[in-house]
């Protein structure tokens, strides 16, 4: 029980380009407990879809993924034939994903897709997989739920289709679910409630949640772990506690910048905005890929960073043992 | 939907009358009849006899508007040539047509839609290169050539194939192909674009995230989408096969329709000539009518407001 549910460790993700190679995620480690949240925050081409889709398989073959280690139940992802992965997806690993308009097929009707969701791995009547899909329709809060599954997706708004994707990742009760900021593309209002939604039905059914976002007031609400990442590496990790009152790494201290008090947020703010871009991570990258926008910055960022430990499961990768309190 | 159906319906028959009012005028334009059927030696007495008996000395709309009324009653007249009913005529030929482009149409999709997502799998592999030259070729070459080029190899050099006529299914297999790959080339690029369109969206790779299987992915999802614009391709390129059939059922002297156009063209006969374009172009758009059906049949976002 003890055993971690999902276990990572120095996951790279390289994709081949016209320049070179694009090293989008260098060698990031994670672990996950049943039943906790990790919330991974970070600006945009961080790297975050990336690791997700990882973990799920579900990258192409033309990107190079390389792990030393990367468990699911004990189960090693890597080296594990094709077949068994189908298995465990959408069974015990379901993902929801950032572009609900377009994740659901046009083709058919959501009911028909909420079962399939179930049929693929357990032997149901369609009756007793429509019965199951009107059922979670209803808890992630679908009103008439018997009429919306025979509807088509173009029927639907934005947030209902990302509320059917969450009910589609349901059907089989995984034990993790991995949710790539579910809520970006909706309406601000609608944010707060998916994602509330989210964190009762993990607390309910007792799963393990991967949730990537941008939304530092819902991180500080429902995550037990935050991993910051900063051009394809996990900069600061630990848990909710930990990074919210000593933040260690000067990029995470300037994401934190702007939300003084965790839980008084008002959801959907924005990140704290640092100035500066990200350095191209195509060819070999040395050094902290933070140091042009850093103020605590010297001249051995330019060299190895070693990752140091704050106490705990708290880790950050910088130069510098104990920060100036002025940052960012 | 059925709203959707009869607008669509009454477009169709618009444009039928349409077209069979173009032609027949064309075709009276295009030459006096009455010297046709008379032939060369012809004296002006009997000139004058026939426009008398044929009515050619009416004026021009009584002459369409008796023939229009005639034919939507399934009368096109006599031929001046068989001296038969033309109606009778074309029933015959029409199956020998229907008959090829329905085989040529298969063919086609038969070939194309797998060689299309076999190029879409693996896009810039060998299969698909060979794919497109195929569809290049295919288009680069007239269908009086390739047919010409079948009976050359077929016929003469091997002797497997009869170069002509329409008696068994084996004076059949030339044809279709020459007339299917007339149509092939469109089809099979637009399934290699649509699928390879279709397999980076998103709700593939949802499918893959559910746990579906390659082939799963691939037909359920990927192809199903991806085969409504082919759908509709296919009956608009059956409209252009009755085109491309005329030059077919000649070089194969198969016993069509097409075939039967052609020669009345070279026999100035007027009534089966306007009766074949008439029925010709109420395939054609019937054809269209049947692609529009289709892609709101098989398209959800169309079908269901
Ligand atoms: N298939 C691909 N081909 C080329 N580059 C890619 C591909 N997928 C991702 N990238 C690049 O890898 C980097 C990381 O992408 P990723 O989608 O993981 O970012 P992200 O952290 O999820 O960002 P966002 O918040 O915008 O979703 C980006 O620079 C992106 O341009
Ligand atoms: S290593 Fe240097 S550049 Fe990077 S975060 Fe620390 S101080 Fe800033
Ligand atoms: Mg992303």
């Amino acid at each position: 029980m003890n055993d971690p549910i999902l276990n990572v460790k120095n996951l790279t993700v390289d994709i081949p380009v016209s320049g070179g190679t694009l090293h989008a995620v260098r060698g990031i480690d994670f672990e996950l407990n049943r039943g906790e949240t990790l919330c991974i925050v970070g600006e945009s081409g961080s790297g975050k879809s990336l690791t997700s889709l990882a973990v799920m398989g579900l990258l192409g073959k033309r990107l190079q993924v390389r792990a030393d280690k990367m468990e699911f139940e004990g189960r090693d992802l890597g080296s594990m034939p094709q077949r068994q992965m189908q298995a465990l997806r959408g069974d015990r690993m379901a993902m929801i994903f950032q572009e609900p308009m377009t994740s659901l097929n046009p083709a058919y009707t959501i009911g028909d897709q909420l079962c399939e969701a179930l049929r693929l791995h357990r032997k149901v009547s369609k009756a007793e997989a429509m019965a199951r899909a009107a059922d979670l329709l209803g808890k992630v809060g679908i009103t008439a739920a018997e009429s919306r599954l025979r509807q088509f997706p173009h029927q639907l708004s934005g947030g209902l289709r990302q509320r059917v994707m969450i009910a589609m990742s349901l059907m089989c009760e995984p034990d993790l679910i991995i949710a790539d900021e579910p809520t970006t593309a909706l309406d601000v209002t609608i944010q707060a409630q998916i994602l509330r939604l989210l964190a009762d039905l993990k607390r309910e059914m007792n799963m393990a949640l991967i949730l990537v976002t941008h939304d530092l007031g819902v991180v500080a609400r429902i995550a037990d772990k935050v991993a910051v990442m900063y051009a394809g590496e996990i900069v600061e990790s630990g848990s909710a506690k930990e990074i919210f009152d000593a933040p260690s790494h000067p990029y995470t201290r300037g994401l934190l910048n702007c939300i003084p008090v965790p839980g008084k947020t008002k959801p959907g703010e924005p990140l704290g905005s640092i100035p500066g871009i990200v350095p191209s991570l195509i060819g070999d990258v040395s050094g902290c890929a933070f140091r042009s926008r850093c103020n605590q910055a010297i001249e051995a960022c330019a060299s190895t960073v070693p990752e140091r430990s704050a106490g705990g499961e708290h880790k950050y990768r910088c130069i510098h043992t104990q920060l100036t309190s002025e940052v960012a | 939907m059925l709203a959707f159906a009869l607008k669509r319906l009454g477009l169709a028959v618009l444009v039928t009358f349409t077209v069979s009012a173009i032609s027949f005028s064309l075709l009276h334009l295009s030459g006096d009849p009455a010297t046709a059927i008379a032939g060369e030696n012809a004296t002006e007495a009997d000139i004058a006899a026939i426009n008398e008996q044929y009515g050619f000395d009416r004026p021009f709309a009584e002459q369409y508007a008796e023939w229009l009324w005639n034919a939507v009653q399934g009368d096109f007249g006599q031929s001046y040539y068989f001296k038969l009913p033309v109606a009778e005529l074309i029933a015959d030929r029409l199956s020998v047509t229907m008959t090829l482009g329905v085989c040529a149409i298969s063919f086609a999709l038969l070939t194309a839609v797998p060689l299309g997502v076999l190029a879409a799998i693996r896009p810039n592999s060998l299969i698909d290169r060979i794919a497109l030259f195929i569809s290049v070729a295919g288009q680069a070459m007239p269908s009086f050539w390739f047919g010409l080029i079948m009976i050359v190899v077929f016929s003469i050099k091997f002797r497997l194939l009869p170069p002509s006529g329409s008696e068994t299914w084996r004076h059949f297999i030339m044809p279709t192909i020459v007339l299917g790959y007339y149509a092939m080339p469109a089809i099979m690029r637009l399934t290699r674009a649509g699928m390879l369109e279709v397999l980076n969206a998103d709700y593939v790779r949802t499918a893959r995230a559910k746990g579906a299987g390659a082939g799963r992915v691939l037909f359920k999802h990927a192809l199903r989408n991806a085969i409504v614009p082919v759908v509709s391709l296919s009956a608009v390129q059956m409209g252009f096969m009755l085109g491309g059939s005329i030059v077919v059922e000649s070089i194969f002297a198969l016993h069509g329709a097409g075939y039967l156009a052609w020669e009345s063209i070279g026999r100035h006969d007027l009534p089966t000539v306007q009766a074949l374009i008439l029925i010709f172009s109420c395939f054609y758009i019937l054809f269209t009518l049947l692609s529009d059906l289709a892609n709101a049949w098989l398209d959800p976002r169309i079908r269901v407001g």
